[in-house]
């Protein structure tokens, strides 16, 4: 009896190889946007290895954490290409996870029967998050303090029991050392597990049901007489072959940062952050790392501080909801109406420049930016609910309905101490919200050929 | 999907040419990893040789000094404690250090590279305690056969002057001789073995 | 609305936004000079330490840098940076160079002389993004008699330490030039000369600088051979991978 054999009678092995990994029908047209699954899959494995090799030498200690990281730096034999990994690593897991939920979002991969499957993920998102948070605190530099204690704080502006809870979080008043240490236990133990559980969940539920595709073919509903899908094609050999190659294109853009520009021009490695925190001293800008930047710049586009972290929030949140706002049945964008395609791209645009204004000082007329993308932002989710059935819709009630929300949003943020440049800044930008819902609503109300779908053919094209 | 008009040749060669030159990116890479488990430069610095002046160290006299987290006894012996070490090999387990740990200059009867001069680990070699300097001559708890030496408290293992263990004592072996130089007549560097042994 | 802290914090990261320059290396406001930083210019490196033994190390520790670490990085033998080291242990003996580039400045006593304690100096190059400012720093100071030490620097206003380096430079006046229009120009006029002239303070400057940068990270010396080495490997496996995928890929139609 071979080894194989012995295993298997006690262990599904064979099974699940077969099951997951070579009897596993993928569709047989996935593109470059189908790498980023399994490049975050790499990431993670990435992060924990050297994670783990950091924390040989890292010191979870307010004293000692900054100068752990330089003894890393210099003292440890190879510490340098290990903490750069480790950098790198988490400024490409954000960069590969954006792209791999904008392709969700354009092939229509969060709709049924894939709704768990964008429940899970959008989880792991979360935990991701807080994960590169806590993480962020370890080097215990200025910028991890100041960011850190920015953030924490917003959990004081919830009523009643605020300052309790960020208390309670810290561990103490302020950012100190006992925060340190549970961040540590966090981030090193308790999340990584998380994230790991959530991954092999996220796998189950998609292998369940099956792999979307770019043209949003149902793959199982055309199957040959051994019950094979027509389109699908066993994930081994082809697509391991195929992930292999793009492993190696994301190790050449991995490495050439790592080896050439680790700091990632201040972004993945920032400045500010190579003075050890000092509880006295607030730098001149604090804002969080990039990858949080959107949801920052939603942060400080409502002025009240409990509004503004609860629309934070809602930004994260809004997102769980999107496979019951889009009813649509057409799941990729290359058969939806134009308008849909028009929507697609003022959400990504809007993202990118929500997360550019993040980075940047305030000033009135990027303020007032930030403003107007959060809007626009918002607003996406209930134009995607409007294009479920485009038919049927009534663009222009919603058109009316949503531009005259914005203008109450506007009447309730308009000041009189507004400055004369606020004040017109604040009447020009009005025309962004305005003409996002007029080129996604009133363009396919009144151009009949916006707002024509095309049929979803039966197999799946190139 | 035709089977027919698959080159296996090529694709066996594929799949072992890729494999070959991805298994030696894997070994590069875990060069680093494995790496850092190797001493820092702050374990090296911590365990750099020390310097020793024994100008000061009177005759008969013994001081400790540490070196790599352990303890160095130096020891000034007179002539008269030289003069005694032949007397005692009968007693010894393993007189000419055939056992013990030292380096090739400390392979002699004083087991040292100058005789006056006993550089030694203050470890004693069955269960690592620091042994007593005992340099007196017959004292009421040693015996009158006592000629000077080391006398380990905890379960009582006795070494000569040169650290060799006597028999029927716990320890099996002499005790440890670190590397060491002389800098000069006054300095004695341990740590490292210097230019000729 | 109650005003609570958070409100004041927020409102202070607001107004702080609002107030500081976007150029944010320079906190003088001055747009910083070129350095021009080579660090395979080993014997400028070497010189950078020199002076910043001489003149800095005094008050501003290196205390992540080990000197052995710099020897070897400089093409020094240990020998030759045993007469840079100054600063004693514990034992009351000098710090071999495995030891860490600490100095001996007691924090009470440096807080008491200039209200605050002189920062460590390891990685300030890598806080200030690279060398620029640094350089423009140390070619910065003038004389100001509304400051304590008689001085100050056109790219760290109201700077808190003497210019020690005035016996080499001389003294700087700043000269404000405002031409009616809004546009401000300001330049620096040597006025008392120092024992080098500006080319050879200028290569003062440069080498420090050098220096500062090299010690900020280290390991960039060598990061970049391995990062060729490691992208030639990628490209290799790349086109390997690409053709296993391309054979295989054949059956799919």
């Amino acid at each position: 009896m071979s080894l194989l054999n012995w295993i298997d009678a006690r262990f599904p092995a064979t099974k699940v190889w077969n099951e997951h990994i070579a009897e596993y029908y993928a569709p047989k047209n996935f593109n470059f946007f189908y790498f980023f699954g399994s490049l975050a899959m790499l990431c993670l494995v990435l992060q924990i290895v050297t994670g783990i090799f950091l924390t040989m030498h890292y010191k979870p200690d307010a004293e000692m954490a900054f100068a752990s990281v330089e003894y890393i730096m210099r003292d440890v034999p190879g510490g340098w290409f290990i903490r750069y990994m480790h950098s790198t690593g988490a400024s490409m897991f954000f960069i590969v996870i954006y792209l791999h939920m904008f392709r969700g979002l354009i092939y229509g991969s969060f709709k049924g029967p894939r709704e768990l499957v964008w429940l899970i993920g959008m989880l792991i998102y979360l935990a991701l998050m807080a994960e590169a948070f806590m993480g962020y605190l370890l080097p215990w530099g200025q910028m991890s303090f100041w960011g850190a204690q920015v953030i924490i704080n917003l959990f004081n502006t919830i009523p009643f029991i605020g300052d309790v809870v960020s208390t309670t979080i810290r561990g103490d008043f302020v950012i100190s050392d006992p925060t340190l240490n549970r961040f540590f236990a966090f981030h090193v133990v308790a999340v990584p597990l998380i994230l790991v559980g959530l991954v092999f969940v996220h796998i189950v539920a998609l292998h369940t049901v099956g792999s979307n595709n770019p043209d949003g073919v149902d793959i199982k509903k055309l199957k040959d007489e051994k019950g094979i899908p027509l389109d699908g094609i066993p994930f081994h050999p082809y697509y391991t072959v195929k992930d292999i190659v793009g492993v190696v294109v994301f190790l050449i853009v991995f490495f050439f940062i790592v080896f050439f520009v680790p700091e990632g021009g201040g972004y993945f490695i920032e400045h500010a952050n190579f003075e050890p925190a000092n509880a006295l001293k607030t730098p001149e800008h604090i804002a969080p790392v990039w990858y949080f930047t959107p949801f920052y710049t939603v942060l400080r586009a409502v002025p009240d501080p409990w509004y503004g972290t609860l629309a934070m929030f809602a930004a994260i949140a809004v997102l769980f909801v999107l496979p019951w706002l889009d009813k649509n049945p057409i799941k990729s964008v290359r058969y939806r109406n134009k308008a849909h395609l028009i929507n697609l791209t003022w959400f990504a645009v809007t993202f990118i420049v929500l997360g550019m204004l993040g980075v940047m000082a305030v000033t009135d007329t990027l303020k007032e930016l930030g403003t107007r993308g959060t809007q626009i932002y918002f607003l996406f989710f209930a134009v995607t609910y409007v294009h479920s059935r485009p038919q049927q819709a009534n663009y222009l009630m919603w058109f009316v309905i949503l531009m005259v929300s914005v203008l109450f949003w506007d009447f309730l943020r308009y000041d009189a101490s507004f400055t004369a440049n606020q004040s017109s800044l604040f009447w020009q930008m009005l025309l962004l919200p305005a003409a996002y819902l007029a080129s996604t609503l009133l363009l396919p109300h009144f151009v009949g050929g916006a707002n024509k779908e095309k049929e979803v053919p039966t197999r799946v094209t190139g | 999907m035709a089977d027919t008009g698959v080159d296996k040749k090529r694709r066996r060669f594929l799949i072992g040419a890729t494999s070959a030159v991805g298994a030696v990116g894997v070994a590069a890479i875990a060069v680093p990893f494995i790496g850092s488990l190797t001493p820092s430069a702050r374990a090296l610095a911590a365990g750099a040789p020390v310097e020793v002046d024994v100008s000061k160290l009177e005759l008969g006299a013994m001081m400790s000094v540490e070196w790599q987290g352990k303890v160095v006894f130096v020891v000034n012996r007179t002539k008269e404690m030289l003069a005694k070490l032949p007397d005692i090999v009968p007693q010894l387990k393993d007189p000419d250090s055939d056992q013990s740990i030292q380096p090739p200059y400390a392979n002699n009867e004083a087991r040292a590279r100058e005789a006056e001069y006993l550089v030694m680990l203050g470890k004693c070699t069955h269960l690592g305690c620091a042994p007593k300097y005992r340099p007196e001559v017959a004292p009421a708890d040693l015996g009158a056969d006592w000629k000077g030496g080391f006398y380990c408290p905890c379960h009582g293992s006795r070494f000569d002057l040169s650290g060799r263990v006597f028999k029927g004592a716990p320890a099996g072996t002499n005790m440890e001789i670190p590397p060491y130089y002389f800098i000069s007549d006054s300095m004695i560097l341990i740590g490292e073995n210097g230019a000729a042994a | 609305m109650k005003l609570n802290s958070f409100k004041l914090l927020l409102a202070a990261a607001f107004l702080s936004f609002a107030v500081a320059p976007s150029a944010y290396s320079a906190s003088g406001g001055e747009p910083n000079l070129d350095a021009d930083v080579d660090l395979s210019d080993k014997v400028s490196l070497a010189r950078g330490a020199k002076y910043y033994a001489n003149y800095c190390m005094g008050c501003h520790s290196l205390e992540f840098s080990r000197y052995n670490r710099v020897a070897a990085d400089l093409g020094m033998e240990e020998g030759d940076i045993k007469p840079l080291i100054f600063t004693r242990d514990d034992d009351d003996k000098i710090h071999k160079p495995g030891a860490l580039m600490v100095n001996a400045i007691r924090t009470k006593d440096a807080i008491r002389w200039f209200g605050i304690a002189p920062p460590d100096l390891t990685v300030i190059a890598r806080s200030r993004g690279g060398g620029d400012w640094l350089y423009s720093y140390l070619k910065g100071f003038y004389r100001d008699d509304t400051r304590p030490f008689g001085v100050n620097n056109l790219y760290f206003s109201n700077v808190g330490m003497p210019h020690v380096l005035e016996e080499l430079q001389g003294v700087q006046a700043l000269e404000v030039q405002d031409d009616g229009k809004g546009n401000i120009t300001k330049t620096l006029k040597l006025v008392e000369p120092g024992k080098m002239g500006a080319g050879e303070y200028d290569q003062v400057a440069k080498d420090l600088t050098n220096f500062l940068v090299y010690v900020g990270e280290p390991a960039q010396l060598h990061r970049t051979f391995y990062g060729i080495l490691t992208l030639l490997f990628l490209l290799v496996l790349l086109v390997l991978s690409y053709f296993l995928k391309k054979e295989f890929w054949k059956d799919i139609h």
